[in-house]
């Protein structure tokens, strides 16, 4: 969309959507930004070069679905900062993403079924948001959902290979699902905000895709001989409202921003 | 692999050499001396692991770009490098050998990479001096080897030829904003420069007198220059981008001469590229142990995907 078109359909937003929807984008856009950058940390190291090939390419589609999503949230904020702003000046506290995508990369066992939990999530979310009338929201959302499609048919072989491949990779597969399970009711929380923006049809609500979500990833998971935890901690992490970050956060931030940080105003 | 009859070798070498004089690729199908192919297997796989291996140095800032436009450029540079290894470990399988074998030859030390990835990234502007003057340098090789005589290497040459441009376009880019930023970046830019020029000069390999390989496959047309004549072009070409860009190439004795158009330039430390070659460079060791750490750490992933597939061909074949 050009620049004066998304001018106007912001400026068409009604009053009391302009902050829940700022907040739903940096949520969307940090996830993608650190799922990207855990993904873009195998760039050199994965077990086969085509990985090697494959989790660059997902990297990218991740970090330039966040560039999308933060530009159109610092858009929509209106104080005028830059996607490049958001991502590389804003402190951890500050960052919306869940906690799954912060953990570090593990083997590839873990990146492969955090991937496929996450991609699939993705996939479910802009299903829905591709629908908003809401313009410059939709045609990220369109792009992106290309994209997850072939995230989740990359990660779902993947979980199959491994879960059903050799007793390691199995092992090592369930060790991965189990501890990833309970960070995955957080993706479904909503956002401060989210009635505002289904009054408005901008956006759905994220707890609205859990079921198609979940259908999903069961049938996957049970092909490739994997079984989900049964314990409900999952619900229970989700809420803790002052565990909202991992320790990684911080860590991973360090490392992004350095350059940014050290030299104030600098132009790259 | 049947025995030929002296006769027969004798006149299939006589076309092999009516094939190179005449200037045609010599194909896989066709027949080839056996020194001809041991020398391409080992020139070939030497640039694939160098694409392999050249991805450590560069992968090391992919965490730490400054912004997303860089970010997304350079990862998706490394990506190229990992496609041109790929390709190259592809071409090289042509001529007989398989990819887990070259692989092997990597990780014990038998085969050789290019030195210049043997030292370190130490800060941003490494990602740009890289791009410009070590794609630089290997674009000059290679627009020279896309005209080898060997047909997949060729092919394989121009194709990558044209994404190292914009490699090279991308880190000129870098440093000509870089010299024109703050204090220190220009700083940060120069001395980045005074570290990687001298390696870059060294990537041509040898100097001519020096360089055992040379004379056989330069009348073999698998190489079309010496090293001297690519390492004199590429300071040629180089001379001129420094002075544009605003940086000082580290070299007091670089000046043009008229008569023969060339700018001519310093000693070279060739005890220091003998000791890098030889595994004694800043970071043979850690590259060689990233590459040792992700193929080992990789090997019940390859196993899996093995094990995966061969049970869905036994249920596609009993259903
Ligand atoms: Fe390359
Ligand atoms: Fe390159």
């Amino acid at each position: 969309m050009e620049a004066s078109a998304i001018q106007k359909a912001i400026s068409d937003l009604p009053k009391d959507c302009r902050t829940p929807l700022t907040a739903l984008l940096l949520r969307l856009g940090d996830d993608r930004l650190i799922l990207g950058h855990r993904l873009s940390e195998w760039c050199g190291h994965a077990p086969i070069l085509e990985e090697d090939i494959a989790l660059a390419n997902i990297a990218l589609d991740h970090i330039g679905q966040s560039e999308a999503l933060l530009r159109l949230a610092g858009l929509v904020e209106g104080n005028g900062r830059s996607e490049d702003d958001l991502a590389f000046l804003r402190d951890a506290k500050d960052f919306r993403c869940c906690r799954m995508v912060q953990l570090p990369k593990g083997d590839f066992a873990f990146t492969i079924l955090r991937q496929f939990l996450f991609s699939t999530y993705s996939a479910c979310v802009w299903e829905q948001m591709q629908k908003s009338p809401w313009l410059p929201f939709a045609g990220i959302a369109q792009k992106s959902l290309k994209e997850a499609m072939y995230h989740v048919r990359h990660s779902q072989e993947w979980t199959l290979r491994l879960g059903d491949g050799i007793e390691e990779s199995h092992n090592r597969a369930q060790e991965a699902l189990s501890s990833l399970w309970p960070y995955t009711a957080e993706l479904f929380r909503e956002s401060e905000g989210t009635a505002e923006l289904q009054k408005a049809g901008i956006a759905c609500s994220l707890s609205a895709v859990i079921a198609s979500w979940r259908e999903r990833v069961e049938a996957l998971l049970k092909e490739a001989t994997l079984t989900i935890p049964e314990d409900d901690t999952a619900l229970f992490l989700s809420n803790i409202p002052t565990a909202q970050h991992t320790e990684h956060l911080g860590h991973l931030l360090a490392e992004m921003q350095v350059l940014p940080r050290a030299h104030p105003g600098a132009q790259w | 692999m049947t025995e030929l009859t002296l006769e027969e070798s004798s006149e299939k070498r006589e076309l092999f050499e009516k094939q190179i004089q005449a200037g045609e690729k010599i194909e896989p199908k066709d027949w080839m001396p056996e020194r001809f192919r041991k020398q391409l297997i080992r020139m070939i796989s030497q640039h694939a692991h160098s694409e392999i291996v050249g991805m450590l140095p560069e992968g090391n800032w992919i965490t730490r770009a400054p912004n997303f436009r860089r970010k997304k450029t350079l990862l998706a540079k490394v990506q190229d490098e990992a496609g041109h290894g790929l390709y190259l470990y592809c071409a090289t399988e042509t001529l007989g050998i398989d990819r887990s074998e070259l692989v092997e030859q990597l990780l014990t030390g038998k085969a050789k990479y290019s030195s210049i990835f043997n030292y370190p990234t130490l800060s941003w502007a490494d990602i740009g001096v890289i791009g410009w003057l070590v794609d630089g340098a290997a674009i000059v090789n290679q627009t020279s080897l896309a005209k080898t005589s060997y047909g997949p290497y060729s092919r394989a040459m121009v194709r990558i030829c044209k994404e190292e441009n914009f490699h090279k376009k991308q880190g000129y880019e870098i440093v000509t904003g870089l010299a024109k930023g703050t204090p220190e970046q220009r700083d940060m830019v120069q001395d980045s420069v005074n570290r990687w020029w001298w390696p870059s000069l060294m990537m041509f390999g040898p100097s001519d007198k020096d360089s055992p390989n040379s004379k056989e496959l330069l009348a073999w047309g698998v190489k079309r220059r010496s090293n001297d004549e690519l390492r004199q072009r590429f300071v040629n070409l180089t001379v001129p981008q420094a002075k544009a860009a605003g940086v000082t190439l580290p070299d007091p004795e670089l000046r043009y001469n008229e008569e023969t158009q060339d700018w001519e330039f310093g000693p070279i430390n060739w005890e220091e590229f003998w000791q890098v070659v030889s595994g004694n460079g800043p970071c043979n060791r850690e590259r060689m142990k990233a590459r040792q750490d992700a193929h080992s750490s990789g090997a019940w992933v390859r196993e899996a995907a093995e094990a995966y597939a061969e049970k869905q061909q036994r249920k596609r074949a009993a259903a």
